[in-house]
């Protein structure tokens, strides 16, 4: 870092407040983890990103900046649209057709000195572990679930019980309308966003007769093109829902519908809205909630006060629906989690056996007793009890060795039984002759 | 720094009091969310003798085959398919599940498309695959004629039950109703 030019004579006084919060211990800060003689220069070397960059990433980008941060990251695929431009503070009416990371990234370089930003134009998804085990927190505001399970997923397989750098904070903030929530997640430690997954209910689908015969709201005719209209003519050989042209083909074919049907309302907007799945935000959540989120990654960052799950509540729900409603409460981790539950254990083995002789092993070590077991890795089926077709096509590797099956020291299989019909098993093979 | 490493070695503490640590695993591909639900979720289903499966690769449990054959109500004798397929998003999201031949049925279309409500609207996380497959084999015990994706097949139904028994018996049979030929499927 160019630390010269970090600490111009004006820029004590720029973070005089800051400091005096973030350097001095507080009646909760607590003091076998605070030293309020390092937190300033911790926080200016700590690599922080930040997924979004749209009404909550603008939001939350400011802020970080605001906060004594200088190193962040940010990734976002989507690119400016006019329609963002109400609250989405960072972007211009020239900006619109370019990258949301690289504007953001650029306009708050310029606004808060010494802060750089290094902006991502692509998909979470794009990237390997390795990219993300080079941050120390990870601040998510994103509006697609999908989008943070798998963040949620890859944060929690970093983690290596040997390696203290590798257990990445995760703070996640969402909006829709009046409502928000901000959650911490200490990955494999507090409750995950799997783990908390019963907290979105997911968007009320038209039931497809509707949407098939009896149109009543413009909405239908839109996922009547998306869904039946696509299938029936694919215009293109996959849908980009990113691609104005496969956009407009289906808000053609939706007003088309609402014409026969006589429904207004179709547009371009909404035909984008509606497949995409956007629901509507209003500016002022986005900033609650954004502000919520960057006062725990100061927390957490700084531990000049305790962050939210540290160690009890970890999920603040906003409500504005109805005057102002909040609550924070502590999410249990789900013991089943798929993603965080059931680290794997060890089962003694060796490659010589064969798999028959490995399950007859987990019928008689005490900590499993599974009489009936199924048996996969990530990328194969080495046994399944049921259904019988199944059981058919995978009982020759029942007389297959480990070895043979291509499993090493160190696989990790998933072990099921109908006895224990909702647990399941994480066993890592250790091989004895190592 | 960042306090979450000492909480993780106080939990680990308490956890295994006593035993002695192991070396770290080289690192694998993780089995997903999606995967563990259906592994556990194949082990419940019932198929009955009306059903059986069919997994084109056994590795993959994500996408596979559902034959049905009614041994009763008006489509009795014929042998219907079905292609499951389980996005990542399971079970946050319902499976994709599509008829496999062109049948003449009030509630699926000639595209394979289900009218299901719990392949879609009515879809929640703790349903599992034994629900969908219970469902669809509803749906040729008792067509519904008020939830219509194929209208013609639905106000046959509605209006002469009768003459729809007969179109589905043409069907099944591969003849031509109301202008559409529709797939063989007798057994
Ligand atoms: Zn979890």
């Amino acid at each position: 870092m160019a630390s010269a030019n970090v600490h111009p004579a004006s820029e004590p006084a720029r973070w005089k407040y800051l400091d005096s919060v973030r350097t001095r211990p507080g009646p909760f800060t607590d003091a076998s983890t605070f030293n309020g003689s390092v937190v300033a220069r911790a926080m200016e070397t700590m690599k922080v990103l930040v997924i979004g960059a749209g009404g909550l990433g603008c939001e939350i980008l400011k802020n970080l900046a605001l906060s004594g941060f200088k190193d962040i990251h940010v990734i976002d695929m989507d690119t400016i649209d006019i329609s963002n431009l109400n609250r989405q503070f960072l972007f211009r009416q020239e900006d619109v057709g370019k990258s949301k990371a690289e504007v953001a990234a650029r306009f708050v370089e310029k606004r808060v000195r010494g802060v750089r930003i290094t902006p991502y134009n692509c998909k979470i998804q794009d990237f390997d572990e390795d990219f993300y085990m080079q941050f120390q927190l990870v601040i998510c505001g994103l509006d697609s679930i999908e989008a943070r399970r798998w963040i949620n997923a890859t944060l929690v397989g970093l983690v290596d019980e040997n390696i203290e750098d590798s257990y990445k904070p995760l703070i996640d903030g969402g909006t829709e309308g009046f409502k928000g929530q901000a959650r911490v997640i200490f990955p494999t430690v507090t409750s995950c966003i799997e783990c908390q997954l019963d907290m979105h209910a997911p968007r009320a689908a038209v039931p497809l007769c509707t949407l098939a015969s009896i149109p009543r709201q413009p909405e239908h005719c839109i996922e009547w093109a998306h869904v039946i209209a696509w299938d029936q003519e694919k215009p293109f050989p996959q849908l980009d829902k990113d691609d104005p042209e496969h956009i407009n083909w289906l808000y053609q074919k939706a007003l088309d519908r609402a014409r026969e049907f006589n429904i207004p309302g179709v547009t371009y907007s909404l035909t984008q809205g509606v497949v995409k799945n956007i629901i509507p935000a209003i500016a002022s959540t986005n900033s609650v909630i954004a502000a919520a989120c960057c006062n725990e990654a100061l927390k957490i960052a700084s531990n000049c006060a305790p962050s939210l799950g540290l160690p009890d509540a970890n999920y603040m729900m906003y409500s504005g629906n109805d005057g102002i409603y909040t609550y924070t409460f502590r999410h249990e981790r789900k013991d089943d989690c798929p993603v965080c539950g059931g680290q794997a254990r060890d089962l003694p083995a060796d490659a010589a056996w064969t798999l028959r002789e490995l399950l007859d092993s987990l019928a008689a070590r005490p900590e499993a007793q599974l009489r009936q077991p199924s048996v996969r890795t990530a990328t194969k089926t080495l046994y399944m009890q049921l259904p019988p077709s199944l059981e058919e096509q995978t009982r020759p590797n029942l007389d297959k060795t480990l070895a043979e099956l291509g499993l090493d020291h160190g696989q990790e299989i998933v072990v099921t039984d109908p006895a224990f019909a909702t647990v399941i098993f994480m066993f890592k093979l250790k091989f004895k002759s190592r | 720094m960042l306090k979450i490493w000492s909480m993780k070695k106080e939990q680990e503490k308490a956890e295994n009091a006593g035993e002695g640590t192991t070396a770290p695993a080289p690192k694998k591909k993780r089995v997903t969310a999606a995967q563990l639900r259906v592994q556990r979720d194949l082990a419940e289903l019932s198929l009955g003798n009306t059903m059986t499966t069919e997994f084109p690769d056994p590795d993959n449990i994500l996408s596979f085959i559902l034959y049905i054959e009614p041994d009763e109500g008006m489509y009795k004798g014929g042998r219907f398919s079905f292609s499951f397929n389980v996005t990542p998003a399971f079970p946050h999201e319902p499976p994709k599940v599509l008829c496999r031949e062109k049948i003449y049925h009030p509630n699926i279309d000639t595209e394979g498309k289900v009218c299901l409500n719990i392949l879609r609207e009515d879809w929640k996380p703790v349903l599992n695959l034994n629900a969908v497959i219970v469902g669809l084999q509803f749906l040729f015990l008792e067509p519904n004629a008020s939830d219509p994706l194929n209208k013609e097949a639905a106000d046959d139904l509605r209006n002469n039950r009768d003459g729809f028994k007969r179109n589905v018996r043409q069907a099944m049979a591969g003849g031509t109703v109301r202008g559409e030929t529709y797939q063989r499927v007798l057994v």
